[in-house]
């Protein structure tokens, strides 16, 4: 690891003068992907901006028809809410299957948003449930964020403060382990929300985190594993790797879909 | 059997420290002064190096020196060797091509050492290491065995042709092929046998420290063979005389072979700490281990079996291609050749067998033993065979098993191999029963309504282990002779240490050696010490590997327990005032026969000490022997593993959802330790079938460099085993032990293939096999099932 400065703010408002003044800055929100490539010397910010101390934007709340997360609440924190759980369990499930115990418990849903890891969970329950990232400067909708592999819609000095998730009546997460990372190697979040109807797939996309169109319109008319049967996607942009095929991943990208939808109706 | 005795299952007595953290493994040692070494490794896997500069990494901050392989070679630091002679069918030494400590004009794989930073801190060592200019010229890389051969394939060292070792073969060619002629069935099958990152715990480290006013070296290592390690360093890399330098390989976090071999890290470390005069320490990081430590496996195998009408076997014939990487590690040779062609007979009475094997060069990190060695590769050869066969000729497979299992002991094998000691079917039919055969297909059926397919899978294997006796393995090229030797000094107070040879790394040894003296000597287990893995302590010994520490090792103990017994009679006899033919021993007491004069082992030991009651010359005083152990066979621990598995057939997802291990170790001195040695093994091998592979890309980098992309198999992958054991004594060593380490590694590939082939209905199909490599092969096997 080369040396960096280490700044610790309390306020978003502090965080924000603290990235304009260090260009080089990052942001650290648990740090469990940022750390690790630090120490391997791939990453060399001149200074980190940890959050961790920062007030107003940690915990699992309900307003009104949505659950408002803030940015530095850990995975395990939101997994275990028991409002959460209550109110869309699909959720909290997410959270549930990152990694192991020890990221559960220092990752966060901001740090994993703004990184946009193309195999990341929480990408897959945003676009899925259609939620709103909400940042120091504005609102930015779950289907404008997420812009291609490692790269969102945030701006320079832009930070994430909470993350608004519309309550879904029906709603299911299912992942396919990556055996190595345990990320995901693809994961398929469904919800309907009135006519709201969405799926969305991490993991799979050479792009990072995508919709799948075909699947929603067929299941306008019946929101049902049934209604998708036999329906696949092209493996044309698929990631192909030394884990698994493009064909593979497309073909996972259905069979998942129809088990999220299970869980989703059951 | 007395509590702690042989055959209790005691609990280990190392594992408080080491559980609580307070075991004191190399990079835990400090020494005053203390260096870091930081290696400057190349990108490339092949590449002439056309100039190093080092100056701007000298200047900066904390560097002591950057030493580089030009100035290895000036200060005539000799190259790395492999140990084991191997000749190629036209009677040509096998090509062993130079391997510096540090390469100097050629880069042969990623990870090759170019120079060494010698710094204050590792954070300046590695400052300074990204400082150091090399510029290299880029060579085409050859990573794949199957290819290193053709015409046209880059040459990676000079002077050998076609990156070809050797071309080695065992068994009468003639013969077997008359056997094929006449056969009713032939089998065949093309295997590879998936190239593996060993992994221990710990990851390997080195710390030297040069006496000047002695001029004497010590190295503490990672090290399952200490006094190896020195003999090398001394004898072939000329560092120091033998008696100059010290090797202390203390507590060793894991080694399943990976920690046999001499490593270049060693020799540079022992190297700049006498010509820098400060102590010089290196541990290796995960990703380093990933890039350097030996690898395992990687043959690639085209195998045939061959049958007359009623199943019974007539021959086998393999033609493997092993991948030894770019130099030949300290035992790589003996690995794809006598550690696995000479046990391609498995549990069967097969008349004729060939194998030929030629072991090749590439561009990727040296292979050598890995857990089983050579024995695994047979394995999955012979069980696959097997089972495809019965599967071909409509028979159960157990029944193909069952006629051709050797059933009479002593039985010459046609590769070298007399077994001398087993009853494979005992083991097959007592794991049938645990494993519920019989209701199998109601099991079948029921996970189908679940959409799910089910399989079983068989595997009987044997193994050559108790490495090994001395004369045999000189006569098939090993460098060094591998007998086991053992001190017993008894102290005055009673209480005992034993030096062994052996080395603990994870083994147990300090319970289970404790356990064989406690029962010898009838003295409590608390009052033994066991002492190993420090040269300067432990006369010479050979090393754990191979599961050998029992079968030789402990047998070395038992003949110098034999010497102190046999002494500590004579002493009895003085202080009883006896005649040393009417002492018996007996419990830790020495009795006077048909007298009730007694003496306790304690004071038997006092007195040896005192000498008070000897009369005249005869008697020397004290009490401590020596014995150097040679057995007169390998022992053959032999069994059958059966694997339960479940696929989803959607996904290829497989579960295993039952397995079955009976093995025959012969003696066992502790079960739990020895079910623990089977579990592990078992997850090796399980982590090679579904998970574990090292993929190079065709430029010869490592693509599963790290955990995120190299499966290592996780508890949650792995059923609750259920483990069982038969016994047939080794009639090899004294106490009948045939060695229990390596078993469950060599089993379970084939068993777990077995399983899946037989729920999917395609034999096609490659280790590690993943949910996509099944699911491909559902595709292909039937089409309709494609969900």
């Amino acid at each position: 690891m080369y040396n960096f400065t280490f700044h610790r703010p309390t306020t978003v408002r502090q965080a924000a003068g603290l990235l304009a003044r260090n260009p080089d800055a990052k942001l650290l929100a648990g740090g469990h992907s940022l750390i690790p490539v630090m120490k391997q010397r791939l990453a060399s910010p001149a200074a980190l901006v940890d959050l961790g101390l920062v007030e107003g934007i940690v915990g699992v709340e309900l307003k009104g028809r949505s659950v408002s997360i803030g940015a530095m609440t850990r995975h395990a924190d939101v997994a275990n809410s028991p409002v959460l759980k209550e109110v869309m369990p699909a959720l909290a499930s997410v959270p549930g299957s990152i990694g192991d115990p020890q990221v559960r418990n220092r990752g966060t849903i901001g740090g994993s948003i703004a990184n946009n890891d193309p195999n990341a969970d929480y990408p897959a329950a945003c676009l899925g449930l259609g939620a709103t990232i909400i940042t120091n400067k504005r609102r930015i909708a779950a289907d404008d964020f997420f812009t291609g592999m490692f790269s969102t819609a945030l701006e320079e000095g832009e930070i994430i403060v909470r993350v608004s998730f519309p309550v879904a009546k029906k709603a299911g997460y299912e992942k396919f382990k990556h055996p190595a990372s345990g990320f995901a190697l693809v994961g398929v979040f469904v919800s309907k929300r009135g006519p709201d109807i969405r799926v969305a797939v991490t993991g799979a996309g050479a792009n990072g985190v995508f919709r799948v169109p075909s699947f929603e319109e067929a299941l306008k008319k019946r929101f049902s594993p049934k209604s998708i049967e036999g329906l696949t996607i092209p493996a044309s942009g698929m990631n192909a790797d030394i884990h698994a095929s493009a064909e593979y991943r497309a073909h996972l990208v259905g069979v998942l879909a129809r088990r999220a939808l299970v869980k989703a109706t059951a | 059997m007395s509590a702690t005795g042989i055959g209790a299952a005691v609990r280990r007595k190392e594992d408080f420290r080491f559980i609580t953290g307070q075991g004191q493994y190399t990079d835990d040692v400090v020494r005053p002064g203390e260096t870091r070494a930081v290696f400057v490794r190349s990108p490339h896997a092949h590449a002439n190096i056309k100039s190093i500069d080092v100056s701007a990494a000298k200047a900066m901050p904390g560097v002591i020196d950057v030493l580089t392989g030009a100035q290895l070679a000036t200060d005539k630091i000799g190259n790395l060797i492999c140990g084991w002679m191997i000749h190629s069918k036209d009677g040509t030494p096998m090509k062993m091509a130079p391997h510096p400590a540090l390469a100097a004009s050629k880069v042969n794989c990623v990870g090759d050492a170019v120079a060494v930073v010698i710094a204050e801190t590792v954070g300046q060592g590695k400052d300074a290491a990204e400082k150091v200019k090399v510029e290299y010229e880029v060579l085409s890389a050859v990573v794949d065995p199957a290819k290193a051969q053709a015409k046209g394939a880059p040459q990676i060292h000079p002077d050998i042709a076609n990156n070809t070792i050797y071309q080695w073969h065992l068994g009468d060619a003639k013969a077997t092929e008359a056997a094929f002629a006449n056969a009713k069935h032939v089998t065949k099958l093309d295997i590879v046998n998936n190239r593996l990152v060993p992994n221990a715990m710990e990851p390997r480290a080195a710390l030297a420290e040069y006496d000047a006013g002695t001029d004497n070296l010590t190295l503490w290592n990672t090290s399952q063979n200490p006094h190896v390690a020195r003999l090398v360093i001394a004898a072939f890399v000329g560092m120091a005389p033998e008696h100059k330098l010290r090797v202390i390989a203390p507590d060793v976090g894991g080694g399943f072979g990976s920690k046999i071999f001499i490593y270049p890290e060693e020799v540079v470390c022992l190297w700049a700490a006498r010509k820098l005069r400060r102590p010089v320490k290196w541990t290796s990081d995960r990703s380093e281990a990933f890039l350097t430590d030996a690898h395992g496996r990687d043959h690639i195998t085209h195998a045939e079996l061959a049958l007359d009408g009623n199943g019974k076997i007539l021959a086998l014939r393999a033609k493997t291609i092993a991948n030894l990487g770019a130099y030949m590690s300290t035992f790589s040779s003996s690995v794809p050749t006598y550690l696995y062609a000479t046990l391609l007979s498995g549990q069967y009475d097969i008349p004729q067998i060939y194998c030929e094997v030629d072991a090749v060069y590439t561009n990727t990190a040296p292979v050598d033993a890995y857990r089983g060695a050579g024995r695994p590769e047979a394995t999955f050869v012979v069980e696959r065979l097997v089972e495809v066969a019965a599967r071909q000729l409509n028979l159960e497979p157990a029944e193909l098993r069952r006629r051709n299992f050797v059933k009479s002991f002593p039985h010459q094998t046609p590769v070298i191999m007399a077994y001398d000691a087993g009853d494979y079917n005992a083991s097959m039919k007592k794991a049938m029963e645990m494993a519920d055969v019989k209701g199998f297909a109601k099991r079948k059926r029921e996970a189908a309504r679940h959409g799910k397919l089910r399989g079983l899978g068989f595997s009987a294997y044997i193994e050559a282990c108790g490495i090994a006796p001395s004369q045999a393995v000189g006569s098939l090229g090993a460098g060094v002779g591998l007998w086991e030797s053992a001190e017993v000094r008894v102290n005055p107070t009673g209480s005992v240490e034993v030096l062994t040879g052996c080395h603990a790394h994870g083994q147990g040894h300090e319970t289970t050696f404790a356990q064989l003296v406690s029962e010898r000597l009838g003295i409590p287990f608390d009052s033994v010490s066991i002492v190993h893995g420090d040269t300067d302590k432990v006369q010479f010994g050979m090393g754990t590997y191979g599961s050998r520490s029992g079968a030789v090792g402990m047998s070395a103990i038992v003949k110098a327990l034999d010497k102190i017994e046999a002494k500590a009679k004579k002493v009895a006899a003085f202080m009883l005032e006896a005649a040393e033919g009417d002492i018996e021993f007996k419990d830790g007491k020495f009795t006077v026969a048909g007298t009730d004069k007694s003496a306790a082992f304690g004071e038997v030991a006092l007195n040896a000490y005192i000498a008070h009651k000897f009369t005249g010359a005869e008697l020397e005083p004290g009490l401590k022997e020596t014995s150097f152990y040679d057995p007169t066979n390998f022992t053959f621990p032999a069994g059958c593993h059966i694997c339960e598995i479940e696929i989803d057939i959607e996904t290829g997802k497989s579960e295993i959802v039952n397995w079955t291990a009976v093995d025959d170790f012969g003696t066992v001195i502790n079960p739990m330790i020895v079910e623990g040695q089977v579990h592990g093994g078992i997850a090796q091998g399980v982590g090679q079938a579904l998970m574990e592979g090292a993929v190079y890309s065709a430029e010869g980098q490592l693509v599963s460099g790290s955990f995120m992309d190299y499966t290592m198999p996780r508890a949650h992958d792995l059923p609750s085993f259920h483990v069982g054991l038969t016994e047939t004594k080794a009639p090899s060593n004294p106490l009948g032990i045939k060695g229990c380490g390596e078993a469950g590694a060599i089993a379970s590939p084939a068993a777990v293939i077995n399983a899946i082939t037989d729920a999917i209905g395609t034999e096609e199909l490659a280790m590690p096999a993943t949910a996509n490599a099944v699911w491909a092969a559902l595709q292909r096997a039937t089409p309709r099932q494609a969900a």
